[in-house]
């Protein structure tokens, strides 16, 4: 930094390498993709059009954003509850929760996406024991549909919704809660009036952050979804690579980097609010 | 605000994590609008006390009373106590107004009485302009106000006070003192006060408890502690003071005869077995410097080992023959010399001035 606190040339040399990186393989790819999909078949806006026209189109992208919302509600509550327990937690047992947390993180998608298939599928785990307890007489159908993508998706989420929780709600000064308790607050108002509105920070990163992570979810669908219920990430990959159709397939690509860029942009504006409401301290 | 006090008993409350005693058979009474202090260096108990008045810590032994009745089971909730915590737990996600609302909030006040009250704590702190700021865009003072006004709104039984004074520098905390004390005052309610700090202690309290190591040391007016204290702890904490150790060589109805040393020591007072060990405690600034030819009860000689003019004071150190360094503070106006290294000193004091304390040093 030069004296008058603005970036200095040898500032710039510094990250010019990381920039150029930047360029050549992260950016000109992703202009090349909105240029072919506007190019191809022909010139225009042609495969933009079918996101108004097409069913296919439409049908793929409310599958894909209400696969997406579900398992970002679902990710939430559940990781919420994780997050709030492990944050009340002793230290010890912290440490146990945290890495039941995270041990899921190491093992392979594609081998819990295959586990839960062997889990849920007709002569499943799951339905035999429903079978042989009487509870049902037919297999449930819980794989090969949009129930057993929700399924694998909100399993793969939780520890990404648990860990911004997690942080935020570590960042709330424990004398608020006691202060609250002192001030004639029950277990239940501390919550509801300090601890909830407080932690909101970490649950609107986390919606955040789950929410972009599986509109662009590719293994897990495709495995679970058993090809029947097509999300976006398979669906592009099923027209470039299988169809041919690399218009129409970019087209898709793009929108899903708009659609994640117009979501940070609306992070971007709650982040602002953080610093309005607090987060703690 | 009604000005109906409430009296606490504490009664031999001791609290243990694992083989450590925290607080160890501590039995205090607190009366009707009176301020209490309890003042103890860190980790002496006193705020694992507050916090099991407040019903945030579990005794393990003993019990708390308020107005008589038996209130240790009650959770903080139920115990309808104001409570000024360090760093003043303000909510940061709520406003000043509603923060001070958040008491009669949770007790379900209607929306109109909630409102006067709400005005009528911030007034009664000065704050009444600042309702709709959020605690981040105040100073620490007015913070600590807020703080005061949402313990206050609710017309608590009793005012609990962590360090409240602690996090402000200190011109600012000599101002909030005196606030504080007007407040105490005004409302008449019961407060209790925890810190470490010696002046704060003093300056505010109806009555102060010594702690160290969990144990009550010493309970009394400021002046009676301060004058009288009991042990050499609570005169070395509470203010300074010189020790001076020997063994009765005299003693009769009016007091005793203690030599130190070659020095023979006068003592006003009750008179003690002879030849017993004695340990007097001796406040600098009951010292006075001796003219020529000038006595007093006691004289000791010596000679000028430091000073430090102090503006208003002026603080010496004299090392002498028979007692070793002895500190002496005297109005900086009357100390007409020009202080050398080696100047032969004469020191005197009053018979009443040192007074026999108990020897609890480790």
């Amino acid at each position: 930094m030069t004296a008058a606190g603005r970036p200095g040339i040898g500032w710039w040399l510094l990250i010019l390498p990381a920039l150029l990186l930047l360029l050549a393989f992260y950016i000109a790819p992703i202009v090349q993709v909105l240029a072919i999909s506007v190019t191809e078949p022909e010139p225009g806006l042609g495969n933009y059009e079918r996101i108004f026209t097409s069913e296919s189109v439409q049908r793929v992208i409310l599958t894909t954003l209400r696969i997406c919302l579900i398992t970002t509600v679902l990710a939430l509550l559940l990781g919420y509850a994780i997050a709030y327990a492990v944050t009340l937690a002793t230290p010890r047992a912290r440490g146990w929760w945290i890495l039941a947390v995270l041990v899921p993180l190491w093992i392979s998608v594609l081998v819990r996406a295959f586990a839960w298939v062997t889990l849920l599928r007709r002569q499943g785990l799951v339905n035999n024991t429903l079978i042989n307890a009487g509870a049902i007489t037919e297999p449930l159908p819980l794989v090969w549909n949009e129930f057993g993508i929700i399924v694998g998706m909100v399993h793969y989420m939780v520890p990404f919704a648990v860990l911004p929780m997690m942080a935020s709600m570590r960042e709330i000064d424990p004398r608020l809660l006691a202060a609250a308790r002192g001030l004639g607050a029950s277990r239940g108002e501390v919550f509801r009036r300090v601890f909830f509105p407080l932690s909101m920070p970490g649950v609107i990163a986390a919606a955040v952050l789950v929410f972009i992570f599986s509109l662009g979810f590719y293994i897990t669908p495709a495995i679970l979804g058993g090809g029947k219920t097509l999300m976006v990430a398979e669906w592009i990959s099923l027209q470039i690579l299988d169809l041919i159709r690399w218009g129409l397939g970019t087209m898709m690509a793009t929108m899903l980097v708009l659609t994640i860029i117009a979501t940070l942009a609306v992070f971007s504006r709650l982040v602002d609010l953080r610093r309005i409401f607090g987060s703690g301290a | 605000m009604s000005a109906a006090g409430h009296a606490l008993a504490i009664r031999g409350l001791t609290k243990r994590y694992g083989d450590f005693t925290a607080v160890d058979d501590v039995s205090l009474e607190v009366g009707q609008g009176e301020f209490l202090t309890l003042l103890g260096p860190s980790g002496s108990g006193k705020t694992t006390i507050l916090m099991a008045v407040a019903g945030f810590v579990a005794p393990s032994a003993g019990s708390i009373l308020l107005d008589g009745r038996d209130i240790t089971p009650l959770p903080p909730e139920k115990r309808n106590f104001g409570m000024v915590f360090q760093g003043y737990a303000l909510f940061p996600h709520m406003s000043v107004a509603d923060n001070v609302a958040f008491p009669l909030r949770v007790r379900g006040l209607g929306r109109a009485d909630r409102d006067a009250k709400v005005r009528a704590a911030l007034d009664l702190v000065q704050l009444g302009q600042f309702a709709g700021r959020l605690p981040r865009q105040l100073s620490g003072g007015q913070q600590q106000r807020v703080a005061l006004a949402r313990a206050l709104v609710f017309d608590p039984s009793l005012l609990l006070l962590d360090e409240p004074l602690s996090a402000l520098d200190k011109k600012l905390r000599a101002e909030l003192q005196e606030e504080l004390k007007a407040l105490h005052r005004r409302v008449g309610r019961t407060f209790i006060n925890v810190t470490h700090d010696q002046d704060e202690a003093l300056s505010l309290s109806d009555r102060i408890a010594i702690l160290n190591h969990g144990k009550l040391i010493q309970s009394g007016a400021p002046g009676e502690l301060y004058e009288r204290p009991r042990t050499r702890f609570v005169a070395d904490f509470l203010g300074k003071s010189n020790f001076i150790e020997g063994s009765v060589a005299s003693s009769d109805a009016g007091g005793f005869v203690l030599a130190a040393g070659p020095e023979r020591i006068a003592v006003r007072g009750q008179g003690a077995p002879e030849g017993t060990r004695r340990l007097l405690s001796l406040r600098p600034e009951k010292i006075v410097l001796l003219g020529e030819g000038a006595g007093a009860d006691n004289v000791v000689e010596g000679r000028l080992l430091a000073w430090s003019y102090l503006g208003a004071d002026f603080a010496l150190r004299v090392a002498t023959p028979g007692l070793g360094e002895i500190r002496a503070v005297l109005p900086a106006w009357q100390a007409a010399f020009a202080p050398a290294e080696g100047l032969p000193i004469r020191l005197g004091w009053s018979a009443d001035a040192a007074v026999p304390v108990e020897d609890d040093a480790p």
